[in-house]
């Protein structure tokens, strides 16, 4: 069993409530930032720890600290994004759902360190649930002097507040969440200026998913060096894993970064095998944006070097033979499931969230989307293969923001690593016409 | 001040030149086309992606390639960066692809369009479009409506570029349509059957790049290349009265504002002066208007319209040592 730093509280009985969860040595990193530190000791601390963001992109979050400008004059604003709309993760949702006090403590501490005044929680429009619980939660700390004016008597003052949106996967991305809190329409900002110099409301502002927030607490109690030496090479820390699709055991796990993709797919600990004692067909690592890998690229990489749950490793060999640690929402197929009906539902859920606002995004994933349902349901030509190639080419790194390219990747890897199962589809209709996948709903009839 | 680079044409612009306004002083060939950017609308631009190019050296300092294409409407100069429009066969590539995007929910009715002729979308696509369309699936479809006494809105031609609701936004002053839904099911529209009213409201026909807005007072009238374009002027209380008035023979048929080499209105214009004053004696001619060479007003100048193609890059001359 890895070491527990997010989820080792989990069990103890009310631990969503304040005083148990302070009991548990809670708001000790608070204490300790607050009392003993200066912001650019915390800054220096989650510098060396390295960890890396943990919504998806693995942009260094220190890094990500220190770009924000602090030559102006202007409030600067700490945003935690909760708007977790990716389909296979559900990691966010559970530690807010579950702990939602270590969150609090994350926000704090990190306001701390970036001089931050107020901080929003921009929260997924369909987790209304979870509102009640973190404001709860604020309310509470707020009554035990953690928020508000002068916390802990060191003359730092800080403001915490939840702002639901209105179920949009387009306000994940930061600059349409910001544009979202503003109270406009969640188009996508186009960049430079970048929101460490001009983000909310035109002032500096830091963008972060909930589990790196929820990470810095953590971080500042054991100490930047110490959570480094957990993982591997560049993926420090912990992460927490959203398993679905065909397991034993779905679920969320915390793993330290460097067991096995094999280990974590496999161990009663974690997934507990493929159900049925199936084969297993592909995984998506990282939620429905990445790569799909076939199984003869999951346990060894191109170069025949076991693949770990790590960045580097996941992306080792490009996108020709790797994928992406991403999110963190990783999706098993066994050998029954279809794969040209997987990437038309992927492709049906990004036509249904393009903002609209750029053009290769907009029509791309409209076209992609009618040209695979069209294969999935018997009318396809051959032709129609190639074309869905060239078109995820041409909406590649053409768009305003990586909702193209999150478009893009599923339909281009899937037809690279299965091709012949395309080939199936487009040959012999009236097989695929019988195919029973269960009774899902036609969302789009082209 | 920054020098830059564009498809081998040095020019020295100001910081924070953006790489288009650059481009545009040069002029010329190099310009990349643009649908959605319009200097005088705060904020437009970036959207359609048609004037994408590619920055082969970031500065002076960093000789690294940007690592995407990039929008030259949006990105600033930096001192020594090298841009490549039309001399980066990828460049064309691109912009291929976005005026596939663009045609595949258009419904290519330039016959009974009365933008065609002067359409942004038609001179694109001639340009760098396909022949044919490699799209078979159904087109998406929306009835075309009246918003306002004055111009009628045909949502099956937008492309989406919001420069009018940048316009209704900074021009009119008061806004009442917008942007509904989202994806390619957005749809320009007045909240609650609102009615476009505001007296520099017509000037949203001006600025869209296709024929989503159209004139109403000039709907079916004509073909804009049998009209003569005359450049006439007014005594007007609320705006300049500098216009440009289409005649045949002697009466007119629509007046617009003045446009420049790049398509874009030099001095927006009220109602009053675009709707309701159409006869002979409300104006006075100064002289004929330029017609821009890319139009097809300028009959059968179509074919002299270079294709898209790659330029070679000039051989670099190196300059003798003493």
């Amino acid at each position: 069993m890895g070491r527990k730093i997010l989820l080792d509280k989990i069990d103890i009985p009310g631990i969503l409530g304040f005083d148990v969860y302070r009991n548990n040595g809670g708001y000790s990193a608070v204490e300790k930032a607050l009392k003993t530190m200066s912001p650019d000791q915390v800054l220096d601390e989650v510098k060396k720890s390295g960890i890396r963001g943990r919504g998806g992109a693995g942009f260094p979050a220190g890094m990500k600290w220190s770009f924000l400008d602090r030559s102006t004059n202007n409030p600067r604003y700490l945003i935690c994004n909760a708007d977790e709309s990716e389909p296979g993760t559900f990691k966010d949702r559970y530690l807010m759902e579950k702990l939602p006090h270590l969150l609090i403590e994350g926000l704090i501490v990190s306001s701390y360190a970036l001089g931050a005044n107020t901080c929003f929680i921009y929260i997924r429009g369909e987790f209304k649930y979870l509102v009640g619980i973190l404001e709860k939660a604020i309310f509470e700390a707020r009554k035990n002097g953690f928020i508000g004016k002068n916390i802990l008597s060191s003359g730092y003052s800080l403001d915490i507040y939840v702002h639901p949106g209105a179920g949009a996967y387009i306000c994940g991305e930061e600059t349409a969440l910001i544009e979202s809190l503003e109270g406009k329409r969640g188009n996508p900002r186009i960049k430079p200026p970048f929101p460490a110099s001009k983000g909310l409301y035109q002032c500096p502002t830091v963008v972060n998913n909930v589990e790196t927030l929820a990470s810095i607490g953590p971080i500042i109690i054991m100490g930047g060096e110490e959570y480094a030496k957990i993982g591997t090479g560049k993926s420090t820390g912990t992460k927490l894993i959203s398993a679905s699709g065909h397991i034993n055991q779905p679920g969320v796990y915390e793993i330290e970064m460097g067991i096995s993709v094999e280990d974590f797919i496999y161990l009663d600990e974690y997934c507990g095998g493929i159900r049925g004692s199936k084969k297993l067909k592909a995984i998506v690592a990282g939620g429905s944006s990445v790569p799909v890998l076939p199984e003869n690229l999951v346990f060894k990489t191109a170069k025949n070097e076991t693949r770990l749950m790590t960045y580097e490793s996941l992306a080792e060999g490009g996108f020709e033979s790797g994928t992406m640690l991403g999110s963190g929402g990783l999706i098993v197929y066994d050998e029954d499931a279809c794969m040209v009906r997987n990437t038309w539902n992927f492709s049906r859920f990004y036509h249904h969230e393009s903002c609209g606002q750029c053009s290769p995004c907009r029509e791309g994933t409209g076209w992609m989307e009618k040209v695979l349902y069209r294969i999935e349901h018997g009318q396809g030509r051959i032709e129609d293969i190639d074309l869905l190639v060239n078109i995820s080419k041409n909406i590649e790194g053409n768009t305003i923001c990586p909702l193209g390219d999150a478009a893009a990747w599923p339909v281009a890897s899937a037809i690279r690593h299965f091709r012949e199962e395309f080939e199936f589809h487009v040959k012999h209709p009236e097989k695929i016409k019988n195919k029973d996948h269960g009774n899902i709903q036609k969302l789009f009839v082209p | 001040m920054a020098k830059v680079t564009i498809d081998n044409h040095v020019v020295e612009v100001p910081d924070g030149t953006t790489i288009l306004q650059a481009a545009r002083l040069i002029g010329g060939d190099i310009v990349p086309p643009t649908m959605c950017y319009y200097s005088k609308l705060e904020g437009s631009g970036g959207k359609c992606r048609t004037c994408l190019v590619k920055v082969s050296q970031s500065s002076g300092k960093d000789s690294r390639p940007m690592p995407k294409l990039v929008a030259s409407c949006s990105t600033p100069v930096a001192d020594g960066m090298v841009v490549q429009n039309i001399t980066s066969p990828e460049v064309l590539e691109a912009r291929k692809a976005i005026v596939e995007f663009l045609l595949i929910n258009h419904p290519l009715d330039c016959p009974v369009c009365d933008q065609a002729g002067e359409c942004d979308l038609q001179n694109l696509s001639y340009e760098h479009g396909l022949e044919t369309t490699r799209y078979k699936e159904e087109r998406r479809d929306y009835p075309s409506v009246d918003i306002g006494p004055y111009v009628k809105l045909h949502m099956n031609r937008c492309i989406l570029c919001y420069r009018c609701v940048y316009t209704a936004d900074q021009i009119a002053g008061k806004r009442i349509h917008g942007i509904l839904y989202r994806g390619d099911v957005a749809e320009i529209s007045t909240f609650i059957q609102n009615s476009i009213e505001n007296e520099f409201s017509g000037n949203i026909i001006d600025v869209c790049p296709v024929g989503a807005l159209t004139d109403k007072t000039f709907r079916f009238k004509s073909r804009v290349w049998f009209l003569n374009p005359f450049l006439a002027h007014r005594d007007c209380p609320t705006c300049s009265g500098k216009v440009t008035v289409w005649k045949f023979g002697k009466e007119i048929y629509r007046v617009t504002g003045r446009k420049d080499q790049f398509g874009e209105v030099d001095e927006f214009i009220c109602n009053t002066c675009r709707f309701d004053k159409k006869g002979s004696e409300d104006w006075i001619i100064e002289s004929p208007a330029n017609i821009d060479k890319q139009s097809v007003i300028s009959q059968n100048h179509y074919m002299k319209i270079k294709k898209g193609s790659i330029i070679k890059p000039l051989e670099q001359k190196t300059e003798p040592q003493d």
